[in-house]
C-alpha cells in the first residue's frame, strides 16, 4: 500500500527530473563540448554543421589571443561591475533596512517606494535610465535646481579608464590579490589568536614579496602590452542596477531584523548598548546568512547581466561591454558558436565558484535538519 | 534629552524622505516625459512638467506594442500555469514523500536556478530548432516552464513543510493514497502557495528578455523585445519609449502594489534558506 504510493510519488517527480537533467545538466555538458570545437562560420546553421574538435583553442584565444582584447575588457568590466554592485546594493540596502527597522511612521509606504524598482524588467529600467543619464539633461542638470553648476559627466559614453593594469602581468596581479586576502584574514585573527593569525600572515607576506621581487620572472599572459581597467562609462549602468536592487537587499535584511526577538534588543539596550552597538554586535552578525544569500544572488545577477546594458547602451558599445553581451553577439550575430560557448562556460565557471559551495552547505544543512 | 530625540527623529525622517524622492525621480521623469508633446521634450527642460498634457503617446505606444503585449499575455499565462502546477506536485513529493536521494535531487534542481542562462542558450536554441519549436511562443513557453521548475518547486516545498506531518499520517491511516491526499488535503491548503508562486513566475516571465530575443521571430516577440526595439532607434522621440515603458511595467507594478505581501514572500523564498 505505502510502497505503491512511494512509486507514485517518484513517478510524479520523474518528468521534472528528466527535464532538469536534460535542460540543465545535459545542456551545460553540450555547451562545454561545443566550446571545444571549431563550430562557426557561414555554414554554422546548416542542417549538419561541420564541427571539428579543437581542444582548448577557443579559451586560449579568448585569454591570450590577438583578437580577444574586447572579451578581456568585458571580463574586467564584469569584475568591477560585480564588486561595485555588491558594495552599493548591500551597503545601501542595509542602511535602508536599519532606517526602517526603527519602525518610523509610514514604514509600509517607504518600503514600497524603495522596493518598486525591483519589480520592473531590466528593459524598462534601462530605457528609463538611458534618458535619466542623457549628457545634457536628467541627473546631470539636477544640481541646477539647488543652485549648483550642472554636471558634465558622460555617464554612458565617456571613454575614460581608471585603475589601469597590464594584462601581461595577470599572474602577478593574481598573486598580489591572493596575498592581500591572506594578510586581511591574518589581521582579523591577530587580536584573539596570534598563532592562527601567523598561519595566514606568513604565506600572505611571502607570496606578496615573491610577486613583487620575482614578478618579472613570471610568465607573461600575453605577447604584447595590453592595458585594461575600470571604464568610467559603466558607472551609469552600476547606478541603475544599484537603484533597482538595493530595495531587494533591504527587504532581505528587514526580514532578518524582524526575525530577531525584541527581548534580545531590549536586553541589549538595558545593558547600555547604543543603536550602533546593537546593529554592529548583535543584529548584523545574526543576519550573516542573509548577507551570504545576497552576495550569491547579486553576483549571479551581475554575471548574467544582459538586458540592462542592452537597453542602456545597445549591445555593441565596447566601453560598457559585458561577457554576457559578448556571448550573444559572438553566437547569434557573428555565428561563432564555438567561441560563444566558450564565453558561456567561462561565465558559468565563475558563477559556479560562488554557487557550488553555497549549494553544498545548504544541502548539508537540510540533511542535518532532518 | 527631549531635543536630542527630536533631532534624531528629524534626521531619520529627513533621510527617508530624501531617499524616497531619489527613488521616485526616475518614475517622475518617465511619467512627465510620456505626457509631453514631442516638441516639448528637450534635455535642459527634462524635469519640468509638461506645458500641455499629451495623452496620445500612450495609445500610440499601445498600438505599436499591441502584438507584443498579446504575445506576452499568452506566454506569461501558459508558462506560469504549467510551471506552478508542476512546482506544486514537485514540492509535495520533496516535502511529504521523501525517498532516498530526494534531498540530492532537490539540490540538483536548485542549481538550475543559479546558472547564468547563457550556458544553456546554444543547446536550447538547437533543441528548439530540432523540435520545430524555434521562433514561436510554444518553444519560449517550454523554456520558461522548464527553467521555472527550480524556483516553483522550492517555494512549494518550503510551503508544504509547514503543513504538519500528522495530517499526512491521519490521512494515510484513513486509507488515503498519494493523489487522494494531494487533491483533498494538500491542494485546498495550497492557495497562498499558488498565489505566491504564480505572482513570482508571472513577473519573471513578463520581464524576461534574453530568451525572448534569442528564441523568437519578430511576430512572436514578447513585450520586452518590442520595447527594446521601440526605444532602440536613435531617431525616436522620447515620449514613446517612456509611454511604452509604463505600459510594459504596469502589470507587474500593479501586482507589486496591490499584492506586495505575496510578491515579497516569493522574493524571500528564492533567497533565504529555510
Amino acid at each position: 500500500m505505502h510502497n505503491k504510493d512511494r512509486i507514485k510519488a517518484f513517478f510524479t517527480l520523474l518528468p521534472s527530473i528528466i527535464l532538469i537533467g536534460i535542460f540543465v545538466y545535459g545542456f551545460i555538458g553540450n555547451t562545454f563540448w561545443i566550446s571545444l570545437t571549431d563550430w562557426g562560420g557561414v555554414a554554422a546553421l546548416a542542417e549538419n554543421p561541420v564541427r571539428n574538435y579543437a581542444g582548448l583553442t577557443n579559451y586560449i584565444d579568448l585569454f591570450t589571443g590577438f583578437l580577444g582584447g574586447g572579451f578581456r575588457q568585458d571580463l574586467v568590466n564584469a569584475v568591477f561591475y560585480s564588486v561595485l554592485l555588491l558594495a552599493g546594493a548591500i551597503g545601501i540596502g542595509m542602511f535602508l533596512a536599519i532606517l526602517l527597522d526603527s519602525k518610523p511612521r509610514g514604514e509600509a509606504f517607504f518600503r514600497t517606494v524603495f522596493l518598486y524598482p525591483m519589480s520592473l524588467s531590466f528593459i524598462v529600467s534601462g530605457t528609463i535610465w538611458r534618458w535619466m543619464l542623457a549628457p545634457q539633461g536628467g541627473v546631470n542638470i539636477l544640481p541646477e535646481y539647488v543652485g549648483l553648476k550642472p554636471l558634465t559627466f558622460r555617464w554612458l559614453s565617456s571613454t575614460g579608464t581608471i585603475l589601469e593594469f597590464n594584462w601581461q602581468n595577470l599572474l602577478q596581479l593574481a598573486l598580489y590579490l591572493i596575498s592581500f586576502f591572506l594578510i586581511i584574514a591574518g589581521l582579523r585573527w591577530i587580536k584573539h589568536n596570534p598563532n592562527r593569525a601567523l598561519k595566514w600572515l606568513l604565506p600572505g607576506i611571502a607570496l606578496g614579496g615573491f610577486a613583487w621581487l620575482g614578478g618579472d620572472l613570471l610568465p607573461k599572459a600575453l605577447f604584447m602590452e595590453e592595458t585594461h581597467g575600470f571604464n568610467t562609462a559603466t558607472f551609469g549602468i552600476i547606478a541603475a542596477t544599484v537603484w533597482q536592487y538595493s530595495g531587494y537587499t533591504m527587504a532581505l535584511y528587514l526580514a532578518g531584523f524582524t526575525g530577531i526577538s525584541q527581548d534580545l534588543r531590549d536586553a541589549a539596550m538595558l545593558d547600555g548598548a547604543t543603536n550602533t552597538d546593537y546593529y554592529r554586535h548583535i543584529a548584523l552578525p545574526m543576519v550573516r546568512p542573509i548577507t551570504i544569500s545576497a552576495v550569491i544572488i547579486l553576483s549571479h545577477i551581475s554575471l548574467k547581466m544582459f538586458d540592462l546594458i542592452f537597453a542602456m547602451t545597445g549591445p555593441d558599445n565596447g566601453q560598457t561591454g559585458h561577457p554576457a553581451l559578448n556571448m550573444y553577439l559572438t553566437t547569434f550575430r557573428a555565428n561563432d558558436f564555438a567561441r560563444g560557448a566558450a564565453i558561456a562556460i567561462i561565465l558559468f565557471l565563475i558563477a559556479a565558484t560562488f554557487i557550488i559551495p553555497y549549494m553544498i552547505s545548504s544541502y548539508r544543512q537540510r540533511r542535518a535538519g532532518k | 534629552m527631549k531635543t536630542k530625540i527630536s533631532i534624531s527623529t528629524f534626521a531619520l525622517y529627513g533621510t527617508l524622505v530624501l531617499l524616497a524622492l531619489a527613488y521616485l525621480l526616475p518614475a517622475y521623469l518617465t511619467l512627465t516625459t510620456a505626457l509631453k508633446l514631442p516638441a516639448d521634450i528637450s534635455l535642459p527642460h527634462s524635469w519640468e512638467l509638461p506645458p500641455t498634457v499629451n495623452r496620445t503617446s500612450f495609445s500610440e505606444a499601445f498600438n505599436l506594442l499591441r502584438p507584443n503585449i498579446v504575445n506576452s499575455i499568452i506566454l506569461t499565462i501558459c508558462a506560469t500555469f504549467f510551471s506552478t502546477v508542476l512546482g506544486s506536485l514537485n514540492g509535495y513529493v520533496f516535502s511529504k514523500w521523501k525517498f532516498p536521494g530526494s534531498e540530492l535531487f532537490f539540490t540538483l534542481f536548485l542549481f538550475g536556478m543559479f546558472i547564468p542562462y547563457q550556458v544553456i542558450l546554444i543547446p536550447l536554441f538547437q533543441t528548439l530548432r530540432a523540435m520545430n519549436l524555434y521562433g514561436g511562443l510554444p518553444g519560449l513557453i517550454l523554456a520558461h516552464v522548464v527553467y521555472g521548475l527550480p524556483i516553483t518547486s522550492l517555494i512549494f516545498r518550503n510551503f508544504y513543510a509547514q503543513i504538519p506531518d500528522s495530517l499526512m499520517e491521519s490521512a494515510s491511516l484513513d486509507g488515503a493514497g498519494f493523489f487522494y491526499t494531494y487533491t483533498n488535503i494538500i491542494f485546498p491548503l495550497s492557495i497562498p502557495g499558488f498565489v505566491v508562486t504564480s505572482l513570482w513566475q508571472f513577473t519573471q516571465v513578463w520581464n524576461e528578455f534574453l530568451w525572448g530575443i534569442c528564441l523568437t521571430r519578430h511576430s512572436s516577440n514578447p513585450i520586452t523585445v518590442g520595447l527594446a526595439q521601440l526605444a532602440g532607434g536613435q531617431a525616436v522621440s522620447w515620449n514613446l519609449p517612456m509611454a511604452g515603458s509604463i505600459l510594459a511595467a504596469l502589470p507587474v507594478l500593479l501586482i507589486y502594489i496591490v499584492l506586495g505581501k505575496y510578491f515579497i514572500r516569493g522574493l524571500l523564498a528564492g533567497s533565504v534558506k529555510e
